[in-house]
């Protein structure tokens, strides 16, 4: 059973998150027994652990929303790509251990006061859902803004992957403060957190942690957008396609 | 694999308010402040803690192995050091 689009913006809006964490977070767990310390193997999984969390309680929420008896599992499983809407940075490849710092950083230098923001929303669910991610995305903003400062002002070697990634991935920073039509109703009613309002601070995080890694913050420039509408990069559908197949294999599996 | 470079770390968790630190293991990290983030991704999953340290392993100074007749076993014969020659009232609870 296909899941289609819901018809709630605010089931829409909540998905389009879940999608980002659920995402983000899959691909952290594809670093699993591929991690270049123990240590950090550990610290990808908590992160991955804890995006996937967030995306649980959103696509919970967007069921309840949304009213149609949908789990989060049917939202997990059961869409198609274009039906996922989360941004294109999120699915990157992970790359090196630097582009998957670096990709880390620039989710949670937006997230954190996303949430944060999130946290005076009028939507009871969403601010209590806003309480728990906060405090998650404090520790991986912290924990990536610190290997992005020893990569960049580390070796030869460990600057030239991070100057890499930056090239790589700053075109897909633009769609972090994407707006749908569909938002801008919940923003006014003060359910949604207006993007734009945390461009500065955004800037101003990696700006400054960029610096310090002896690296050039890049300035605008064209931006790559789609996620958000369905327009996939062709990595998406190789990441469902392992996300998806054991419950649509055994449909209704458990263990 | 860490590298030669990359330092060991001993871990100490305070479990609650009140107790003191406990060692709980030992971590790699390039320096302290990878240490302290490593611990408490390592250490502290379960909820075992409020507060964390991390000590260079190479600050720690050991006692030798083969010195432990001469550091312990004197304390063998000297039973009256333990209190349990005293009656605890129930009430004091534990000590």
């Amino acid at each position: 059973m296909i899941v289609e689009a819901p018809a709630s913006p605010l089931a829409r809006y909540a998905l389009r998150r879940a999608d980002d964490a659920l995402i983000l977070g899959h691909r952290l767990s594809e670093w699993s027994a591929m991690a270049p310390t123990l240590e950090e193997e550990m610290a990808l999984s908590n992160m991955a652990l804890d995006l996937i969390g967030q995306s649980r309680a959103l696509y919970t929420y967007a069921g309840e929303v949304e009213g149609k008896g949908q789990s989060e599992d049917d939202f997990a499983y059961m869409r198609r790509e274009r039906e996922y809407q989360n941004i294109l940075l999120v699915e990157r490849p992970n790359g090196d251990f630097a582009q998957t710092m670096l990709r880390q950083f620039f989710f949670a230098a937006f997230a954190y006061p996303y949430w944060l923001a999130m946290m005076r929303s009028t939507d009871a669910t969403l601010a209590a859902i806003a309480a728990k991610s906060e405090k998650e995305i404090a520790y991986h903003l912290r924990h990536s803004s610190e290997w992005v400062l020893r990569l960049g002002d580390g070796t030869a070697e460990s600057h030239r992957r991070l100057a890499e990634a930056l090239e790589e991935l700053w075109p897909y920073t633009g769609e972090l403060f994407a707006v749908l039509p569909d938002e801008t109703a919940l923003i006014a009613a003060g359910v949604a957190v207006d993007p734009d309002t945390l461009r500065g601070e955004w800037e101003a995080t990696v700006r400054a942690v960029l610096e310090r890694a002896t690296l050039a913050m890049p300035s605008g420039g064209w931006m790559q957008q789609g996620g958000r509408e369905g327009r996939h990069s062709e990595h998406l559908g190789h990441l469902l396609a392992e996300l998806q197949y054991v419950p649509r294999m055994i449909p209704g599996a458990t263990w | 694999m860490p590298t030669p470079n990359t330092p060991l770390w001993e871990v100490f968790i305070r479990s609650r308010n009140g107790l003191s630190h406990r060692h709980a293991g030992s971590l790699h990290a390039a320096d302290a402040t990878l240490a302290l983030q490593a611990a408490r991704d390592l250490y502290t999953r379960r909820g075992e803690g409020l507060s964390l340290w991390v000590v260079p392993s190479s600050a720690i100074v050991a006692s030798d192995p083969q010195d432990k007749g001469m550091m312990f076993e004197p304390t063998a014969s000297k039973i009256y050091r333990h209190p349990t020659f005293y009656d605890i009232p129930d009430e004091v609870g534990h000590m």
